[in-house]
């Protein structure tokens, strides 16, 4: 059995109420923290754990919450982000429905580490049944002295409130859910300055994922040091990974990032394979926006090794013939499935979420869904290929925020990986209508490491 | 219909703006029109969104701005039910095709339409963080999952008889 940090308790009835999270050990990281550490400490003991942001950029927490500027008179600010919104992900709503105080707990150590007394956790608006669940808990925190004036005594003061999204995939990009909590349109803001400086309401600020809030409470209860002995070099601790597409159990996994790739897909312990005896086509392992790779290489790397449930197995390869870890949203396509439409579908995401602030975003991403509609519909050129692969480096790194990369690279994976997919598709524009491409050869073992570059 | 709230919704308005520092009271433009949505008929009509104005002391483009960007303000009537299904990569994977397919003819409407008995209307949305129990839909509050023809045709017989 894999080792767990968040969701070793997850089991205990009741949990998500506070006597019983507090009976069983809850809390007793905000008691550790707040009476016998100072913030730096925390701030130390987070830098040492090796944490990395959770929400999919991977960036080390410790470390973005050392570049807080902490101007004397004007308040700091600590945002979570439960705007969860990627394809294939729903790891935070996980953790918020079923053991709410943790949440709770992650932001009140962290927002003594950073000095806010003031926090906000902002969840997407679709989940609208989630705040009632927060908000009963941060009262029965309230009720036992863990927030509002002088709490437990330390002279620390903390208040939590929740906002509610309206439907906006864009408000996950930090600068973007700061506008929406200000009250306007979700536009991204053009950095520098960074939050970090300049966030809500113009102070500085400190936007982290649920997921990572989180594990700030094994952090304390067990040491940064003990927390990085969890999983492989640089990828400490333990991830939330959610998987789903064609499993057997699709639901949300807490690995230590120790397994592989295969285990997590085959091992009854995790996904229990793939319904039906049908055999893995191709995956996306860390949200939409991370590159598809097909069997052969999700599996092995392009060296032939054994692909792990880390960032840096993941990685491995780089664009080439590796992808990402991400936000561990875990998308699994069967023999059955059809690139082409999948990236599709994908494509019709991205242009419904583009804020419309960038031109490269706004237009390219219609043009990609429009292209990818015609060759899926049997009305494409093998021109339109070449056209998608154009629109997609236009738009990677010609824009204010990662929306635009995030479109472009699952088309740009989807035609360096499936090419002859897409092709078929042309070349077969009645077939292409009434059956998918299959499984082709994309799980058969690489021959040659030169032939996948 | 007068657009006005009701004393506890102006109490839960009050508890909004209480939420945000002094002056911020813009911040709760984004809840209050949730709540405009749930209290004037499901969706947001000019005269609604120029009283949100009134009572945040914005102006109304400030409030028209962000109520045509986020997806879950309804900007024209909607159906007493709002079926909202989730047609993004996990959920296509998992078979929402069929059952949007399912659901236009059983209610013999097209997507983005409303039943002329007022009673349904359906729409396709963008991925709602369900991907592990697709294939889904949001109806109201909550989200109904692992959606097949059978459980569409009993949702759709509870909200009749819940509706008469």
């Amino acid at each position: 059995m894999g080792r767990k940090l968040l969701l070793d308790k997850a089991h205990i009835e009741g949990i998500r109420y506070y006597d019983v999270y507090r009976k069983n050990g809850g809390y007793a990281a905000a008691e550790k923290a707040l009476k016998s550490m100072s913030p730096d400490q925390v701030t130390e003991e987070v830098k040492k754990s090796g944490l990395r942001g959770r929400g999919g950029a991977g960036f080390p927490t410790g470390l973005k919450w050392s570049f807080l500027a902490k101007p004397e008179g004007v308040p700091r600010y600590l945002v979570c982000n439960a705007d969860e919104s990627e394809p294939g992900t729903f790891k935070d709503r996980y953790l918020m429905e079923f053991i709410p105080h943790l949440l709770i707990e992650g932001l009140l150590i962290s927002s003594f580490a950073l000095g806010a007394n003031r926090t906000y956790i902002y969840i997407r608006g679709e989940y609208a049944w989630i705040p009632d669940i927060l908000e009963e808990a941060i009262a029965d925190a309230h009720k036992n002295g863990w927030l509002g004036k002088n709490i437990q005594g330390t002279g620390f003061d903390l208040d939590i409130y929740v906002q509610r999204g309206a439907g906006a995939y864009i408000c996950g990009e930090e600068t973007a859910l700061i506008e929406s909590l200000e009250g306007k349109r979700g536009n991204p803001r053009i950095k520098p300055p960074f939050p970090a400086v300049k966030g809500l309401w113009q102070s500085p600020t400190v936007v982290n994922n649920v997921e990572t809030l989180a594990a700030v409470v094994p952090i304390i209860n067990i040491g940064g040091d003990e927390y990085s002995k969890f999983g492989t070099g640089k990828s400490t601790g333990t991830k939330l990974i959610s998987a789903c597409g064609n499993l057997n159990k699709p639901g949300v996994y807490e690995i230590d990032m120790s397994i592989s790739v295969e285990e997590f897909i085959y091992s009854d312990e995790y996904c229990g394979g793939i319904p039906n005896g049908k055999r893995l086509k191709a995956c996306i392992p860390g949200g939409s926006s991370v590159p598809i790779l097909p069997a052969n290489l999700l599996l092995k790397t392009a060296k032939g090794e054994t692909r792990m449930m880390t960032y840096e197995s993941l990685n491995d390869g780089g664009f080439a013939t590796g992808t990402m870890m991400g936000s561990g949203g875990f998308i699994v396509l069967d023999e059955d499935q059809c690139v082409v439409r999948h990236t599709m579908s994908l494509a019709r995401f991205y242009h419904h979420e583009s804020c419309g602030q960038c031109s490269p975003c706004r237009e390219g991403t219609g043009w990609m869904k429009k292209v990818l509609l015609n060759i899926e519909n049997g009305k494409g050129k093998m021109s339109d290929i070449d056209l998608l692969w154009d629109i997609q480096r236009k738009i990677e790194g010609n824009t204010i925020c990662p929306l635009g990369d995030a479109a472009a690279w699952p088309v740009a994976a989807a035609i360096r990986h499936f090419r002859d997919e897409f092709e078929w598709h042309v070349t077969n524009p009645e077939e292409a209508v009434k059956r998918n491409f299959g499984l082709a050869h994309y799980a058969d073992p690489l021959p040659v490491v030169a032939a996948v570059v | 219909m007068a657009v006005q709230f009701s004393e506890e919704k102006l109490n839960k308005v009050k508890e909004i703006i209480a939420r945000y520092p002094e002056g911020k009271q813009k911040s709760a433009l984004i809840p209050v029109l949730h709540l405009a949505q749930e209290s004037f008929g499901g969706w947001l009509s000019s005269e609604t969104m120029d009283y949100v104005a009134s009572l945040l002391q914005i102006t109304p483009i400030e409030v028209y701005e962000v109520a045509t960007f986020y997806s879950m303000y309804n900007l024209k009537p909607v159906g007493k039910y709002l079926f909202e299904v989730c047609h993004t990569g996990p959920c296509m994977v998992s078979g929402s095709d069929n059952i949007i397919a399912y659901i236009k003819e059983k209610l013999g409407i097209d997507v983005g339409e409303t039943t002329p008995d007022g009673l349904f209307t359906l729409k396709t949305v963008e991925c709602l963080g369900a991907c592990g129990y697709a294939p889904m839909m949001q109806l109201g509050k909550f989200y109904k999952e692992h959606l097949t023809k059978e459980k569409v045709d009993q949702i759709i017989a509870e909200l009749r008889a819940q509706a008469n």
